[in-house]
């Protein structure tokens, strides 16, 4: 117990400070009024959903929650059930056979809700494209806010993506 | 076993990788198979291909060990109606292998106990074959109805759980069907391939140039493993040797991964066990690695630095300082976080006995890489066969007989030390000069093959060329495709709230085997 301790006093605080939203990552309109992103505030549950990538986007959401990032301190953690989340993160060109299980979850998700579409996969398809066993990006099946491209995107970039889906837009939103 | 041992014209692969190639008729295969395994030989890997456009049949595909290296099989096959003598009664491993064989190219294996689909959903229907060459990549087809016959336990008391495909935490999909007394796990049943996204039928739109970044992504966190295999791959067909320095800087990316990977799992084997404090101090340790691997590759997971002929950068001078100093510091750290793993009371009841896959069972699946260093099947191609630049190094295997939680995470604890020990000789003897060649022109119709021991366990690269150096047929193997099967085993008669944490100490790959 005593070099638990010894270390948690030694490492000290490691977390730096959270990146500030980024408008150019909006694709669609913001859909949730000032009130409700006031109530969202800072206190948001994610529901993470692998919808085919090749887990090198999952690495970096991980990561998000190291103490570097530390994204839970801001209040955002991710929850075991979609009936839990206000906002789904999605990695991955959807698999054809994730693409049911895509929309089910997105449906089992209260209203109102937020998605962000993770990665150059997310956001295009990336190098898998669409074929017999891809539908592509996320938005080719759902929804999606925020797409945050990289492959994968580093976590502040995730971060970021978070952040700006439940701001209020300050200029006029892209749309793509 | 050696090569020579076996009754059949075997030509030896050229490239780096101990490797042997042969072309028999399907009526030995089942023999071969045989005296492969009596003396203690594994299999890799097995595949299909669809030569019809060649005016030939298909061709399976079976990859193994012996003694002297790798030895691949071609087995020719009918144009109508292409089927095999099964293998899955000699090499477990193989049942999955097979099936998924079917369901891409319409291979009947013989003989195999389980003819139900594997990578095959809801997304092509039954009699449609995705890797076949006339089949086209654009494809979409219309929905069908998606059932897949789960084997049902019985008796007084069992129930079932059924989990996924979205699983509770930030994981890859898949179901797992568990039925259980109590809390006591009775039978779990994998379905597995919800990722499966074309992988294959990809690369062979592609040139060899092309797949590398292609090879990289079939399952993230064993990008170098991949980028390695295809990379030994296409200099086996190609004829290129990469040069020297570029071989080391190959290695110490392979190290640098396999180092990131086991701090990220031991951390989350200690949030399994409700000690955060393991998951902050690993996580925090990991975040310096990949911020290095940034700083010095231009890439925290390393993606796209090794490139068919050599690697696609060069590391900073100052890199060596740093990753001197990365070594050092990861070390000491290490070795305290070790030291208090060891003597945390709850989190080693925990570890203690949860999963085991006893030597004797391992041996007979084939478990392989950490998982069956963990349980006691000395393997590593590191050791066994090292290709420049670990022939010089001496690597240290780290094993363990228990076969549990426990013995992973020690297994895993000394494979980080060991690949600290590894950057740091290679660091020194780090030669310099060119680091990548221009690739050579390769035969249509040659064959190459990559094989490296990523952080998982073995990953293979098996490569078909077409023309003008375009891939004809890819087939990368992960060591998940082993290892999965297995993982049903280890669970049985532990309790429900265990099974992440008996996962999580295998950590297999989705991507990997859904492709
Ligand atoms: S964006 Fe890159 S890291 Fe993410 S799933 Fe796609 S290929 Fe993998």
């Amino acid at each position: 117990m005593y070099q638990l301790l010894k270390q948690i006093v030694k490492t000290g605080i490691v977390t730096e400070r959270p990146p500030a939203p980024d408008e150019a990552l909006r694709v669609a309109r913001q859909r949730l009024d000032e009130e409700i992103l006031r109530i969202f505030g800072r206190s948001l549950a994610i529901r993470h959903v692998d919808a085919g990538s090749c887990n090198g986007c999952e690495l970096e959401i991980h990561a998000t929650n190291s103490p570097y990032y530390n994204l839970e301190g801001l209040g955002i953690r991710f929850v075991a059930s979609p009936r839990h989340a206000d906002l789904l993160l999605v990695t991955g060109p959807v698999s054809r056979h994730m693409e049911v299980a895509l929309k089910r979850t997105y449906e089992a998700t209260p209203d109102p809700k937020l998605v962000v579409a993770l990665g150059d996969c997310g956001c295009t398809g990336g190098i898998f494209g669409e074929s017999y066993a891809s539908c592509g990006r996320v938005a080719n099946v759902i929804p999606v806010d925020v797409a945050v491209p990289g492959c994968p995107p580093a976590p502040l970039a995730i971060m970021q993506g978070i952040l700006t889906a439940i701001s209020a837009p300050v200029s006029a939103p892209r749309v793509r | 076993m050696r090569i020579e041992d076996l009754p059949i014209e075997a030509e030896p692969v050229p490239g780096a990788v101990p490797a042997w190639h042969a072309v028999v008729p399907a009526g030995q295969l089942r023999d071969l198979c045989s005296r492969v395994k009596e003396k203690g030989g594994r299999l890799v890997a097995l595949w299909g291909s669809d030569e019809t456009d060649r005016g030939e049949g298909y061709a399976l595909h079976v990859a193994l060990v012996i003694r002297s290296g790798l030895v691949c099989f071609t087995v020719p096959l009918a144009h109508d109606h292409p089927r095999y003598p099964g293998v899955a009664d000699i090499f477990p491993a193989a049942d999955r292998m097979q099936r998924a064989t079917y369901d891409l190219l319409g291979m009947h294996a013989r003989g195999n106990p389980d003819h139900r689909k594997w990578l095959r959903h809801g997304a092509w229907p039954a009699g449609v074959f995705p890797l076949r060459k006339g089949y086209d990549p654009g494809a979409v087809h219309s929905r069908v109805e998606d059932r897949y016959p789960f084997v049902r336990v019985e008796g007084e008391g069992v129930h079932e759980i059924p989990v996924g495909p979205v699983h509770a935490g930030t994981i890859e999909p898949g179901h797992f069907r568990f039925s259980i007394v109590g809390e006591f796990i009775l039978r779990l049943e994998e379905r597995l391939g919800y990722t499966h996204k074309g992988v294959e039928k990809l690369a062979e739109t592609m040139t060899l140039a092309e797949g590398a970044r292609l090879a990289g992504r079939v399952s993230g966190d064993s990008t170098v493993a991949y980028a390695w295999a295809y990379a030994q791959a296409v200099e086996s067909v190609t004829g290129t040797e990469p040069p020297a320095p570029a071989v080391w800087l190959r290695a110490i990316l392979l190290e640098l991964e396999r180092i990131h990977n086991h701090l990220g799992d031991l951390g989350y084997l200690g949030n399994d066990v409700a000690l955060a404090f393991g998951f902050f101090q690993f996580w925090r340790l990991k975040e310096q690695v990949l911020r290095l691997n940034q700083e010095l590759f231009g890439h925290r997971y390393l993606m796209d630095v090794i490139v068919p002929g050599g690697v696609a950068r060069d590391m900073p001078l100052a890199g060596i300082e740093k990753l001197l100093d990365l070594a050092s510091h990861l070390e000491r750290e290490v070795a305290t976080l070790r030291g208090i793993y060891d003597e945390h009371a709850g989190a080693q009841d925990r570890f203690i006995g949860a999963g085991r896959v006893a030597p004797s069972l391992a041996a007979e699946l084939g478990l392989t890489g950490l998982a069956g260093r963990a349980s006691g099947l000395a393997w590593d191609l590191r050791v066994e066969y090292p290709v420049p630049p670990y022939d010089g190094l001496e690597v240290r295997m780290a094993t363990h007989r228990n076969s549990d939680v426990a013995a992973r995470v020690s297994v895993r604890f000394d494979e980080v030390l060991e690949s600290l020990r590894l950057i740091r000789a290679l660091l020194r003897a780090l030669p310099a000069g060119d680091l990548v060649v221009p690739l050579g022109g390769a035969r249509p119709g040659s064959f190459g093959v990559g094989w490296v021991e990523g952080w998982r366990g073995e990953v293979l690269i098996g490569l078909h060329v077409g023309e003008q150096n375009r891939i004809r047929r890819m087939h990368p193997h992960d060591p998940s495709w082993q290892n999965w099967p297995i993982l049903e085993r280890a669970v049985i008669g532990n309790i429900v709230p265990d099974f992440p944490l008996i996962n999580k100490s295998f950590n297999l790959s989705y991507s990997g085997q859904d492709l």
